[in-house]
């Protein structure tokens, strides 16, 4: 069996939950073996009629307020659980930052082979074969599995939502029995209402052309007449123009959006290998050879505050 | 209050990457190795947390002999010693086989808090920390960025997508450090000095009651069939033109190419 961990909060299922339960069940005809999901937490029941719509064979969803709150090894303790129980072969989780806390205590339960946040994922002789980039995106690693269980996270907005609605089975799963160790406390959710970066179809960047923290609300405008996020970079970050969570990169966030526009910002390494898997890149940058130009899919050499600002009324008129 | 921190020498992000012959790793010639940027937040919050309640800091590397230069430098930043996990038998490990080696330092040293950086920088993995806390049957905190100690129980805050969420556990258990937890300080002159004469204790596999096919590539759960040059993103066009224009062009772009309107 395959299991999909679909992260949900409050009976919200994630959109990439939605990406991984999708590769799931496309893996589910690759390998022909069923696929199920796995919800817990609080809400968990409300999330079931959301995650039917992606084609799961069956549901499991863990009853017992020992896992009402969040915690990595309670939650990695039912997984392992249901997987031994199913004799699970592949196990995918979203890399959301409960799935990468969850999924190495699950690999370490079963003594399972984990990659993390993948791009790519294909079967050869019945094993799957992963591939991520590695070294700011400089190289590309592809992964065998030795182990008999595989266990990947999927990157973010990388592997396509597909509606396939099923009828599955659904199944309680008693967690009563487990104790956590680590457990959530308190949730502090800011900017309700936002898109968050990391799931963003289209994500909009400042950098230290931005010159500034009172220029942001430009890129946050074109952001939501987008339906997009905002994002920064390391330099706009270490100014306090915007917060860390907003950095993207290789100590920020990795973010593989279909459109990134980057604005202001000069393309460094370290900036590319957190949004290099983007589809499309579009640059404003006032010099014409900045190293971001590079990777662009379009690039506009001009003054962004000029430019955003006429962005934004083109987008107007689209109404 | 005895702390242990494990660091990960990493090449510089700066560096070329050049891929080796056997087509599976890089080229180590002229490739200049760092402590792994989120390692050195884990060494300064083990450093603030000892000013503050006392203790002894070890400063733990697994990796080839390059390895003592990282351990000289959470010497220098001022842990009071070091372990070098260093034998053929642990070269070529994953993320599972490195978690059994660094699990197996945390059951013979017994620490209270154990330290370790949210990824190996160029790897980029994610997963030791919360391999190494579940192999050592410790809870432990995620992607930290604010921590307390607080008696037998550590607070801390960790991000989430769109906030924070805060975690409690017992002590001993694992914090697996992020970015704004700290601004890491860097060595002063004295402390290089001083980390010269501060021990560098080597630990082999048999050291750690471990057998060689449990650790290194005969331990690991995943391998790595190739390494390759990513496709090259080709540059399209680049346009200076007025901005309106401009504006123009990337909402056809966005409509007609990435078809994202
Ligand atoms: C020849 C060769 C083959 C390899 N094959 C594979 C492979 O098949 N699959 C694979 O996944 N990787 C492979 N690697 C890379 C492997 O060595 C990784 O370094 C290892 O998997 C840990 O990954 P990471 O640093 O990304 O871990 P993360 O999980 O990102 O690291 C988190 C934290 O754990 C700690 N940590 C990690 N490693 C160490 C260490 N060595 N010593 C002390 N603390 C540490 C650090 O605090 C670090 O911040 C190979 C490397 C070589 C040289
Ligand atoms: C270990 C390590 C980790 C790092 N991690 C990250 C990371 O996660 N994320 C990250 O982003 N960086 C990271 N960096 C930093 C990175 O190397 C760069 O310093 C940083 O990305 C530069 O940010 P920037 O492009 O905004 O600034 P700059 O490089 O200064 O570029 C500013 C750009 O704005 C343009 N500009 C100025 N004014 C205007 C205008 N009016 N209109 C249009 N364009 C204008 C300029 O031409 C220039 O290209 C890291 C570095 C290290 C060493």
């Amino acid at each position: 069996m395959i299991l999909v961990f679909a992260e949900q909060r409050d009976g919200v299922l994630k959109k990439a939950s939605k990406e991984a339960v999708s590769e799931g069940k496309r893996l589910s005809s690759k390998l022909a073996v069923p696929v199920a999901a796995v919800l817990m937490g609080k809400g968990a029941d409300q999330a079931v009629d959301e995650v039917k719509k992606f084609g799961p064979d069956k549901v499991f969803v863990t009853e017992g307020a020992s896992l009402d709150q969040y915690s990595a090894d309670g939650f990695a303790e039912a997984t392992a659980n249901i997987a031994k129980e199913q004799n699970a072969t592949v196990i995918l989780f979203p890399a959301t930052t409960m799935g990468v806390d969850v999924a190495p205590r699950v690999a370490a339960q079963l003594e399972a082979g984990l990659v993390s946040d993948i791009t790519g994922l294909e079967v050869a002789n019945g094993k799957l074969v992963a591939t991520k980039p590695v070294y700011s995106g400089k190289a590309v690693a592809t992964v065998n599995f030795k182990s008999d269980i595989q266990m990947v996270t999927l990157r973010s907005n990388v592997f396509p939502l597909e509606e396939n609605p099923s009828d599955p089975e659904v199944l309680k799963v008693d967690a009563s029995g487990i104790s956590p160790k680590g457990v959530a406390v308190s949730t502090e959710l800011k900017e309700g209402g936002k898109v968050e970066l990391a799931e963003a179809a289209i994500v909009i960047s400042g950098g230290r052309g931005m010159k500034g923290p009172e220029n942001f609300p430009l890129i946050e405008e074109v952001a939501t007449l987008l339906g997009g996020a905002v994002g920064a970079s390391r330099a706009a970050v270490d100014a306090g123009w915007i917060d860390h969570s907003y950095q993207v990169g290789q100590t920020g966030k990795v973010v593989s959006p279909t459109v990134y526009i980057a604005c202001g910002i000069s393309g460094a390494i370290q900036h590319i290998a957190g949004m290099g898997s983007s589809k499309f890149i579009i640059a404003i940058n006032k010099d014409e050879d900045a190293p971001i130009f590079s990777v662009s899919s379009l690039g506009i050499v001009g003054d962004l505050f000029k430019v955003v600002p006429a962005l934004t009324e083109e987008l107007k008129k689209l109404g | 209050m005895n702390f242990l921190v494990f660091v990960k020498q990493v090449p510089d992000t700066e560096t070329k990457i050049q891929i080796a012959g056997d087509g599976k790793s890089i080229v180590e010639d002229g490739v200049n190795f760092i402590v792994s940027p989120y390692d050195e937040i884990a060494i300064e919050e083990a450093l603030l947390q000892k000013e503050a309640l006392g203790g002894e800091i070890t400063v733990a590397t697994m990796g080839p002999n390059r390895g003592e230069a990282a351990l000289r430098t959470a010497l220098a930043m001022g842990c009071d010693k070091a372990v070098h996990l260093e034998d053929d038998a642990f070269e070529g490990a994953d993320s599972y086989a490195t978690a059994k080696a660094l699990a197996a330092v945390v059951k013979k040293l017994n620490p209270d808090l154990i330290f370790l950086g949210k990824q190996g920088v160029g790897t980029d993995n994610t997963q030791v920390g919360q391999m190494v806390a579940e192999m050592a049957g410790l809870g432990h905190i995620g992607m930290c960025v604010k921590l307390e100690i607080d008696g037998d129980k550590i607070r801390g805050e960790r991000e989430i997508e769109g906030g924070r969420e805060t975690i409690e556990v017992s002590l001993p258990a694992v914090v697996v450090a992020q970015k704004g937890l700290n601004e890491p300080r860097y060595p002063a002159l004295r402390g290089i000095m001083q980390a010269k004469r501060k021990p560098i204790e080597k630990l082999t596999v048999a050291d750690l009651g471990l057998s060689a096919d449990e650790v290194g590539a005969a331990g690991s759960k995943t391998e790595f069939a190739r390494l390759e040059m990513p496709p090259a993103r080709e540059a399209g066009k680049k346009l200076e033109v007025e901005p309106e224009v401009a504006a123009k062009e990337i909402v056809a772009f966005l409509k007609n190419e990435a078809k994202a309107l």
